[in-house]
């Protein structure tokens, strides 16, 4: 069984800027797009260990900063030729709390 | 209701008129009929010189195969031969009996193998005789490969000493016989080389083991029922067992002149391909004849056919062809030649650059006229080819020191012919791209340099391989290479240039980052990697009034420091002119024993450097330092490096400590394109490695400073270029600030002034600095000191972070720093 796990207020992510959580064991990059989507995938870069959520993104991609790979924020699929990284389920509750589902 | 149009020819030139007909949504527009002589798809007829030396069977040459006909609703004819046009009709007459209607005809007929009269050529009936061979279609490649494969078959004979007969002389080699050149120019391949570079040609093809005979005519073809030989014009007999005619192409142009087309040396057509005097026939390749030039290289037909296809579409009726400036780039029987333009001097004034080294066989030469590049010709060694192509192609302004023109002074060895490197040679020394890798993206479809790079990451770390990158593209594309209009583009999601781009940002009185995106990008779509290059152009040009948001940034911008392999941070306070105190040593001591930074390292840039700093832990760093940021970082102004200067070196000339403090004073922290690394040395002797920096400065005995610009001393190494020699540290501080200005306005994103010098042209930089030829020079001053009024000290930001979270760790479970101690 699943267990939500809240991380907090939605506004400690800026706009378009991505923060990371450790949930059950496990480092979560979560992402607040310009449009105010949340998305969630794991935190470190299956290329060469990277810091996901300090990377640079838009609608759609997260950038690595170390070596610039590419990720779907969606899917976790690389656009660049990469292992993918995991994707987690996350929202934002009637509190403005973050959920993510591990 | 669709029009009919009718394409008569199924070589290279029809089938890529119609593939750009197709890319303009022609399709639709279009029922599209072709004809095709041979009874093919179409195939790259270039590569028909691999298929005779066995290097690639002749089903990989296929340029599109027999589906993509189906697919793309083409009713193609193979095998069947146009014999006439009834242009008032509108219909063209097929040797089977066919008869088609069109509304728009395009004639790419292409051209024959010429055979130079002589005896015994023909069989009584008229037919060529069994054992000569033409060597322009697939069938002949066929041909000649089969009879070359008969054991009694010893000795061939090549008529004809230009590119297609050297190339055929080398591909019968395969087959294990000996081979001679019979030429009757004086010095091989005379349509591209001079004499001289044709005779350092001809010893590398005998080196080869061909025979090669100049000047000499074949008179006769010998031999009753097969051939013995031939006869030469000095009665000279040489024996052979087959005969291979490779003595120019001429025009195919029957079908025109029947159906009283204008026909010249070729298809008279005007600069739309239309036919002259015809309303809807169109003609492209190498059948046409524009202003008097028939061509019969691959590169013009590329272009044509867009020209061609822009007027047929109506997509851009503006479109025109002016003639192209032919270059060749080839593997000649396994010699690098490279030609373009005229291949010597032709007026007293014409400047002629030669290089000739016959034991390597290499040989080069320039051709200059009122210091353009009119020709060039390079024989064995074609490395700077790109660089010469794209002089001669652009008119580029030539460096003075026109040796350079020829060699890569100083720069580093990997640059070798492409040709010759193994395919797993590595190309891309960041990513690790080989050029294997690369040959075989471009064979998978990707068919501009951006599009292989995409695919492979080559080019994409250092990016010192890109030229490299870009000819193994070239190489492997075999000039099919198509340009990426994303080239030109500033940052990759905004279909606009560097000024379109500054200019609609004016107009339209943008000012965030997004506020671009919503206003330039196609369906205003964000794009991740367009987002960094933007912040620093607006920031550049709005100064204050630049709306700063953050997830614009790289991290490196967000939080002041540079990223490393493990998440942590470099610290690197100001030291200006790499000058430092007591004080300042004291407390970087202390900062460091109390954060327990695992490593403390002085910076090629003289600072001092603190690794391995977590980034929650940057604020505290910054404040017990209590120093300002040294910006080493950022893609913006670095660090000037400084030589003790004349105040104690018993050389110094100049006060080199001193200029170098009051220029980092000044211009710490601006943003650029790509990163400003400076050095002012305090004489000629250079200890601070002036002439390998951004802005060099060097004093000179006299009092006087010398600036270069330009220099590099990293993945590309480049001595940079003199702008000036002044008088006062002033105007050094002025001219470097207006060409700082001058490059942040105009360079590409990411472009280092290495690149930007060249590009731009020291000539042209120093009139628009020093001359003010353009009358900017007072609006460049005026803009940079905005910039320097506008600086902020970053890592004040410590006591009042802008975002929240802006310090919090972003590996939350790892533990940090990962680097060793030492």
């Amino acid at each position: 069984m699943k267990i939500p796990h809240v991380v907090g207020p939605v506004d400690q992510i800026p706009f378009g800027e991505g923060r990371a959580f450790g949930i059950d064991g496990e480092q979560v990059a979560v992402f607040r797009l310009r449009d105010g989507t949340l998305r969630a995938v794991s935190a470190v870069c299956p290329h060469k260990g990277g810091p996901i959520a300090d990377g640079t993104i838009d609608q759609r991609v997260v950038m690595c900063p170390l070596h610039q790979h590419s990720f779907e924020l969606e899917t976790g699929c690389s656009t660049t030729g990469a292992k993918p990284l995991r994707t987690y389920e996350v929202f934002a509750d009637e509190g403005q709390n973050i959920v993510v589902i591990p | 209701m669709a029009r009919r149009l009718v394409v008569i020819g199924n070589g290279m030139a029809g089938a890529r008129a119609v593939e750009e007909i197709l890319a303009r949504s022609g399709g639709d527009a279009f029922d599209i009929t072709m004809f095709g002589d041979e009874p093919y798809g179409n195939y790259n007829r270039i590569m028909l010189s691999h298929v005779l030396s066995g290097e690639e069977s002749d089903a990989d040459i296929f340029l599109n195969a027999l589906p993509w006909y189906r697919e793309n609703n083409i009713t193609l004819h193979a095998g069947v031969r146009v014999e006439r046009i009834d242009k008032y009709s509108k219909h063209v007459f097929a040797a089977d009996g066919r008869v088609v209607p069109y509304d728009v005809l395009v004639i790419a007929t292409g051209s024959h193998s010429f055979l130079p009269p002589m005896d015994g050529l023909y069989t009584p009936s008229g037919s060529v005789r069994h054992g000569v061979f033409t060597f322009r279609t697939m069938d002949d490649t066929r041909k000649m490969v089969q009879f070359a494969q008969q054991e009694h078959h010893r000795r061939a004979l090549v008529i004809g000493g230009g590119l297609l007969g050297l190339e055929a002389a080398r591909g019968l080699q395969a087959y294990g016989l000996d081979v001679a050149v019979v030429h009757s120019g004086g010095h091989l391949m005379n349509a591209q080389l001079g004499p001289d570079g044709g005779a350092i040609l001809r010893r590398s093809v005998e080196a080869l083991g061909i025979e090669v005979h100049t000047g000499s005519r074949t008179t006769a073809v010998l031999g009753k029922d097969r051939i013995t030989g031939v006869r030469l014009r000095d009665d000279t007999e040489l024996g052979c067992d087959m005969v291979v005619v490779t003595a120019g192409i001429r025009p195919n142009v029957d079908v025109a002149v029947v159906s009283g087309l204008a026909v010249e040396r070729a298809i008279v057509v005007d600069d739309h391909l239309r036919v002259m005097d015809e309303e809807d026939i169109y003609a492209v390749g190498e059948c046409v004849q524009h202003r008097g030039e028939v061509y019969g290289l691959v590169a013009p037909l590329w272009e044509q056919a867009a020209v061609l296809a822009d007027q047929i579409t109506g997509v851009d009726r503006s479109s025109v062809y002016l003639g192209s400036r032919t270059a060749t780039k080839l593997k000649v029987a396994g010699v690098d030649v490279a030609s373009m333009g005229l291949p010597g001097p032709e007026l007293d004034t014409d400047e002629h650059i030669v290089f000739s080294e016959p034991s390597r066989g290499v040989f080069k030469s320039i051709v200059i006229r009122d210091n353009k590049m009119v020709g060039a010709t390079l024989l064995g060694d074609s490395r700077k080819v790109a660089y010469l192509t794209q002089a001669f192609d652009q008119g580029l302004p030539l460096p003075e020191e026109r040796l350079s023109l020829m060699f890569d002074l100083g720069s580093p060895a990997e640059e070798e012919g492409v040709a010759e490197l193994a395919d797993s040679a590595q190309v891309c020394n960041c990513n690790g791209v080989s050029k294997g890798a690369l040959v075989s993206a471009v064979q998978g479809g990707c068919r501009s340099v951006p599009a292989a790079m995409d695919a492979t990451r080559a080019g994409k770390g250092c990016g010192a391989c890109k030229l490299l990158v870009t000819q193994v593209v070239e190489w492997a594309a075999d000039g099919a290479v198509e340009d990426d209009p994303a080239a030109s583009y500033y940052v990759p999601g905004i279909p606009l240039d560097k000024p379109a781009l500054m200019s609609r940002i004016r107009e339209l009185g943008l000012r965030s980052v997004s506020q671009v995106f919503a206003a330039l990008a196609p369906d205003s779509v964000e794009d991740a990697k367009s987002k960094m290059g933007l912040a620093s152009l607006m920031k550049m040009m709005l100064a204050e009034k630049y709306i700063d948001e953050r997830d614009a940034r790289f991290i490196n911008d967000r939080v002041h420091a540079n990223i490393q392999r493990d998440g942590t941070f470099s610290v690197v306070p100001q030291m200006k002119g790499g000058v430092t105190s007591v004080q300042q040593l004291r407390r970087i001591a202390d900062v460091a024993e109390k954060h327990k930074i695992p490593m403390i390292k002085l910076t090629g840039g003289q600072r001092i450097d603190l690794l391995g700093v977590a980034k929650e832990d940057l604020p505290t760093v910054w404040a017990d330092l209590d120093m300002p940021s040294g910006y080493a970082y950022g893609k913006s102004f670095r660090t000037v490096k400084t030589c003790v200067g004349k105040d104690y070196c018993r050389f110094g000339t100049g006060d080199s400590t001193g200029l170098g403090i009051s220029l980092e004073s000044r211009f710490q922290g601006i943003e650029s394109p790509a990163k400003l690394k400076l050095a002012v040395s305090g004489c000629p002797r250079n200890c601070a490695e002036s002439l390998v920096k951004d802005v060099g400065v060097v004093a000179v005995e006299g009092g006087r400073w010398e600036i270069y610009i330009g220099g590099a001393a990293g993945a590309h190494i480049r001595k940079g270029d003199l702008l000036v020699a002044v008088d006062t540290p002033e105007e050094v501080t002025l001219l470097a600030g207006r060409f700082m200005q001058y490059y942040r306005e105009n360079a590409n994103w990411l472009e280092r002034t290495y690149a930007f010098v060249p590009r731009v042209g020291i000539e042209r930089i120093r009139s628009v600095i020093l001359d003010d030829s353009e009358g900017i020079a007072a609006r460049l001053d005026a803009a940079m000191q905005e910039s320097v009024d506008n600086y902020v000290d970053p890592w004040s930001e410590r006591d009042d972070p802008p975002t929240p979270g802006q310090f919090r760790t972003s590996l939350p479970l790892t533990v940090l720093p990962q680097v060793p101690v030492r």
